[in-house]
This record gives C-alpha cells, sequence and structure tokens, in this order.
C-alpha cells in the first residue's frame, strides 16, 4: 500500500500547484486569525467549548438516551447504527420504503465515512451532493480533499472543463462567477425533482431533540424543505446537553473554519414539517472505542471546522488526497489510524510536531500530542515502515555508543566536504531534496568544548 | 439479540469516561456600544444592506431604489404595507410550487449584532422554504430588536415544540471554486435587512 509520502510526491509534481493550494489555505488561516482577534473573549470560548465536550462525553449515554427521549416526543424516528454497513442499510431502507428514487444531499462527513453514496447507487438511487465543492468532486468522480474546502486542489480551468462535459458550460469557460451560476441552474432542477433530502448534523441537542445545520449556500435548507422526507446521520459525538451551548460553538465554527462571523444559514430542526418524516441516525462507527481511549478520547471534540488543516504545513503543501482518508490533515490522522491503523499507518508521520494544529483547534484538542503518542502505538502495533525500523535501530545503536556517536559525527562532516554533489543529493538521501545540507563545521561540538575548557 | 441502541449505550457507559463537571453558562459576549450600527456593519460584510426606516412608507422607498427589487415581480409579502404580494403563500399547496418567488419580504424576530444573524421562525409561513428558493429576500426586524452577540440570542430562544428557526446572515454564498466568493449559490441573491421604527 502507498503512504502519505508517496500520494504527496504525485501533488507537488506540478511545484505550482504545491504553491497555490499552501498560499490558499494560509489565506484562509489569516483570516481565521482576524475573525478570532475581533473578540476578546476568544480564548475563554474555546475553554469553555472544550469544558463542554469533556462534560458531555463523559456522561454520553444519558445524553444520547435525553436527546432520543426528545427527538421522539417531537414527532423525529430515530435510528441507531453500530457501523458504517448498519447505517447504509437504515438509510435504503427508509428510502426503499417511500419509493424513493432521487435524493438531494448536502455536506455530511459522516456519509461520506460510511461510503452512502454508492450503497444507495448500487440499489438505483440517485443521489446528488448539492454543496458546489462537493458537487465538482462527485461529478470528477473523486473524494472532497477538505472537510470544508471540498475541492480547494482543484483549479477552476479544471472545474470549467468538468462543467462543460456534465453541464453544458461554454468550451473553455473558468470564470467562477459564470461557473457557480450554472451549477446553480442544474442543482435546483435536482432539489426541484429530490423525492428525499439528507443532510449530517452539526450539533445536536440533547434537551431540547433538535439539531443545527449550518451551510453558507442554502443547500440544506433547500434540500429537506421541498421533499417529504428528512434523513439527519450523525455521530454519538455530536451531542450538546443544552441549547444555551449553541452559543459558545456557533461563534467558534464559522470563525475557526473560514473566518466568517457565523454561517449564512444556521438551520435549527426540531421535528418534522407538517405532514412529512423526520428521521434521525445516530452512528457509532468506532466513536464509542474512542471513547474508552485516555489518549485518544479528546478527539472526539472536534467540530469539523477545518482549522487545522488550514494552518498544517504538511496538509498545505501535500494537499487532502495525499491522506487517503474521509478527513485528512491533522485531526483526521488520529481520526483515520483509530479506524484501521495499517491502512493509515503513515499517516501520524505526516507531521512536523509543530503544534499549530493544537494552537488553532476550536476546542483544544492536543492533536500533536495525539500524533505522537500514535507513532508509538504504530511501533506497539509493528506498523513503523521498514526504512523508519531501520533507521531507528541505527541511531539507537549509534546513541547508545559515545565512541561510536563521535566517529559517525567525524565520518559525517568529512562525507559532505569530500563527496561530489550527485552523490550527496541523490535518491539515496531524503534530506537533500529541495533544500541545501548546512556547510559542515570545521570542528565537532565536542573537540570545541575540549578546546575552550583546555582538558 | 441486543438492539443496536442498547449495543452502543453499553459500550459508551463501559468506556468508563472520568467525569467532567458542567461548566458555568458562558456569559461574557462582546457588547457594542450601538449594537445597531455593528449590526449595519456586520451585515455589509457579509454582501448584505441594512435599511433604517421609522416607519413602512420609508421601507418601501428605500428598498425600491433597489433596481432588483421592481415591484411586479412575483412576491411573497407578510408585510403588506411595506411590499404588497403579488399572490397568497396560503393558496398554495405543494412548496415546488413557490420556485419562481422573486422577492420576499418577510419578518424576522430580532437580529445579532456581532455576525449580522437574523432570526426567522418557519412558523411563520406555510411554506418554510419561501427564504431559501426566493432570488431576493428582505428581512423586516424592529430596530429595537437587536442582541450583541449569540449569548444574548440563545437567552431569547425556547425550543420544546415542533418548530423551525434559522439564523440567517446575509446573502447565500460560496467560495468553493479557487476560493472566488460568488454571492447567490442556492439561495437568495440579495438580502436586505430593514430595521423598522
Amino acid at each position: 500500500m502507498t503512504g502519505h509520502p508517496t500520494r504527496a510526491a504525485e501533488f507537488i509534481a506540478l511545484p505550482q500547484r504545491a504553491a497555490w493550494h499552501d498560499q490558499s489555505l494560509w489565506f484562509v488561516r489569516a483570516k481565521r486569525d482576524k475573525a478570532a482577534k475581533a473578540i476578546p473573549e476568544w480564548e475563554s470560548l474555546r475553554d469553555a467549548a472544550a469544558a463542554i465536550k469533556a462534560h458531555t462525553v463523559a456522561n454520553l449515554a444519558d445524553y444520547l438516551e435525553e436527546f432520543e427521549r426528545n427527538a421522539k416526543k417531537l414527532g423525529a424516528v430515530v435510528h441507531w447504527a453500530r457501523d458504517a454497513a448498519e447505517h447504509n442499510a437504515i438509510v435504503l431502507k427508509i428510502l426503499s420504503d417511500h419509493n424513493v428514487k432521487r435524493v438531494v444531499k448536502s455536506k455530511s462527513m459522516l456519509t461520506e465515512e460510511c461510503h452512502l453514496n454508492p450503497h444507495l447507487e448500487a440499489a438505483g438511487i440517485e443521489v446528488v451532493d448539492t454543496d458546489l465543492g462537493e458537487r465538482i468532486v462527485q461529478l470528477a468522480n473523486e473524494r472532497p480533499s477538505h472537510i470544508v474546502l471540498p475541492c480547494i486542489h482543484k483549479k477552476k480551468e479544471e472545474i470549467g472543463e468538468l462543467f462543460h462535459e456534465h453541464l453544458g458550460t461554454d468550451a473553455g469557460a473558468s470564470d467562477p462567477q459564470y461557473l457557480t451560476e450554472a451549477a446553480r441552474g442544474h442543482l435546483r432542477d435536482r432539489f426541484l425533482k429530490a423525492d428525499a433530502g439528507l443532510t449530517g448534523v452539526n450539533f445536536a441537542i440533547a434537551e431540547t431533540g433538535g439539531f443545527v445545520v449550518c451551510t453558507n449556500e442554502g443547500n440544506a435548507d433547500l434540500g429537506v424543505s421541498l421533499p417529504p422526507i428528512h434523513i439527519a446521520c450523525m455521530g454519538i459525538e455530536k451531542l450538546i446537553p443544552k441549547a444555551s451551548d449553541l452559543g459558545v460553538f456557533l461563534r467558534l465554527l464559522a470563525r475557526s473554519a473560514t473566518g466568517q462571523a457565523i454561517t449564512t444559514y444556521s438551520s435549527h430542526f426540531h421535528g418534522p414539517r407538517a405532514g412529512c418524516e423526520l428521521h434521525i441516525v445516530l452512528v457509532d462507527n468506532g466513536r464509542s472505542t474512542v471513547l474508552g481511549q485516555d489518549d485518544f478520547r479528546r478527539s472526539l471534540n472536534c467540530i469539523r471546522c477545518g482549522a487545522c488543516m488550514n494552518t498544517c504545513p504538511v496538509y498545505r503543501r501535500s494537499g487532502g488526497h495525499s491522506y487517503n482518508a474521509t478527513v485528512p490533515g491533522p485531526i483526521g490522522s488520529i481520526l483515520e489510524p483509530a479506524r484501521d491503523p495499517a491502512k493509515h499507518a503513515s499517516l501520524p508521520h505526516a507531521c512536523s510536531l509543530c503544534g499549530s494544529c493544537s494552537d488553532v483547534c476550536p476546542v483544544k484538542i492536543n492533536i500533536h500530542e495525539q500524533l505522537l503518542i500514535w507513532r508509538r502505538e504504530l511501533v506497539k502495533k509493528g506498523l513503523l515502515p521498514l526504512t523508519k525500523r531501520w533507521a531507528m535501530s541505527i541511531g539507537s545503536a549509534v546513541f547508545q555508543r559515545p565512541w561510536l556517536y563521535k566517529m559517525a559525527g567525524g565520518m559525517g562532516r568529512l562525507a559532505l566536504k569530500l563527496l561530489p554533489r550527485f552523490l550527496v543529493y541523490s535518491r539515496l538521501n531524503p534530506w537533500g531534496k529541495q533544500r541545501e545540507l548546512p556547510t559542515p563545521p570545521k570542528q565537532s561540538f565536542r573537540d570545541q568544548y575540549k578546546a575552550r575548557h583546555g582538558k | 439479540m441486543a438492539s443496536s441502541r442498547d449495543a452502543i449505550l453499553a459500550t459508551v457507559r463501559a468506556a468508563k469516561v472520568p467525569q467532567a463537571a458542567r461548566p458555568e453558562p458562558f456569559r461574557t459576549g462582546i457588547r457594542y456600544a450601538d449594537p445597531l450600527k455593528q449590526f449595519g456593519e456586520s451585515l455589509a460584510a457579509v454582501g448584505g444592506k441594512m435599511i433604517v426606516a421609522p416607519n413602512a412608507e420609508s421601507a418601501r422607498a428605500q428598498l425600491l431604489e433597489n433596481p432588483l427589487l421592481v415591484p411586479g415581480k412575483k412576491t411573497c409579502s407578510l408585510l403588506p404595507e411595506i411590499i404588497a404580494p403579488t399572490f397568497s403563500l396560503d393558496d398554495v399547496a405543494d412548496p415546488h410550487d413557490v420556485e419562481d418567488v422573486w422577492l420576499a419580504v418577510l419578518p424576522g424576530e430580532f437580529a445579532v449584532a456581532e455576525n449580522a444573524a437574523v432570526w426567522f421562525l418557519g412558523r411563520r409561513l406555510k411554506h418554510r422554504v419561501v427564504p431559501f428558493i426566493t432570488q431576493h429576500l428582505v428581512l423586516v426586524v424592529p430596530r429595537d430588536q437587536v442582541v450583541n452577540n449569540m449569548h444574548e440570542a440563545y437567552d431569547r430562544l425556547k425550543f420544546g415544540t415542533v418548530e423551525f428557526g434559522v439564523f440567517l446572515s446575509g446573502p447565500s454564498k460560496t467560495a468553493d471554486i479557487e476560493q472566488s466568493l460568488v454571492i447567490g449559490a442556492h439561495g437568495a441573491r440579495s438580502p436586505s435587512g430593514v430595521m423598522l421604527g
């Protein structure tokens, strides 16, 4: 299986793309900083959010029961799914029972995680992702490369080509205004023809039995306000105890995600529309296991704002697809190995441990610390790549023997001085890629120390 | 066989997460010397426009300065004294039939200064799709109904019955194509906030 470095190498094969991707995301990070600084109480908001989440996960079973009770009282049907397969089966059954042929869906990372679309499509149901970015990657037969900005990896010219092929826009047209207008027309038609609307959930409120969905485009609201069936899919960690907690989370979410003070639409659903059905699917899919892990429990605090991706020096330069995961970037590098350590073994290493992710996280997840712990876990599970294992055992042998360390240092200095460039900057030395190695000092630290203290 | 519900709840309970007290409600939200002015600035920042009008007549005159809001196009209005409706929503059986609404003039319950959000209640309308499907949206809020921040906003909200409510902040937008901001992704292309009174 190819790991993150191989896929990242594919992404940066076009050097302009890596630089452009890096700058686009840094622009979003800068907007986040500006929005955060405009709020004097920003840091105490983060503390409050982390405390609410810690309290909620400590009492999650009670809050889930409270939520179910109140949601049912309002007329919603509540379903429980242990894993992705059960989730997909539940959604398909609801749709089949109502003879649904066309579904419109707003952004939901959970349904991505469960691979719902192919499951429904195999049953002959048309699923249209209605978030513009998600529609673009759906037409391109790709997966989102970012949880908030699904097609941040695509140039407008590529989107123009895609729309020309699928939506009949003018060949060569790449103006974002023109392309968005074309998508608006195309998707409006799908909204009007849909038999059911599917959404994710940003926050579910135990106290009221309602839930909140946030979008900028208004696609969730259009999608569920026309057809008679609304299905909302959520991970069990989306619970918050009280409606007043939303004040804390809605103030943090959009500012952290894109630097907006709030998303354009923050919709509060309590019960179905008159004469319609509302189904809520509560999904575990490994979350309860993470709940029992002291080292990783806090990763369940995540509100999917994407701030850790926008700030991550590795993500910005390697692109979301290099993670080969539903949730890429720093938080994904914790969540994904929890689900499948062997498949995602390279992700906790796609990190310089700079800690910037933890600094911007609105719910104060210790992301970089968890990534370090994951590396240890991978060693224990025997999932460290061979190259790293060799390097580590050589390193360990050298550091345990002062004489060997001294000799190796001397050889290194000599080699850097004498070896020709083509040997130093060869395939055997990844540290020589895209950077100059330092000029070796004439004397080692040890020699300098000896000379100064005249021993 | 245990149901999935019971199995999930049992695993969650078995996780034995250390207890953490519920924090005190957050009460220290930002406050503004002039919340109305701040609301106007927040709305302008997200691509909307605030109109302050002492009465319906003035509101109408100021709205009609916008060439997009030409009277006569299909209009859904709950505030006929500002702009008259061209049809009665109550006579429409199927929400799909409001697809071609050009302008909606609807009452907002209150506005939030920090983020230009206006709280709108679905029960005001027979078909709640109207504010999302219309091409242009005007929300009318009494000018003394502006709170500073979201904490004050939730202090005013009571949930517990079947209800749909939404905070609307500015026009529908997307920046999914190369981070270029485009107004009018799916929903209203131009929302105005009329602060009345």
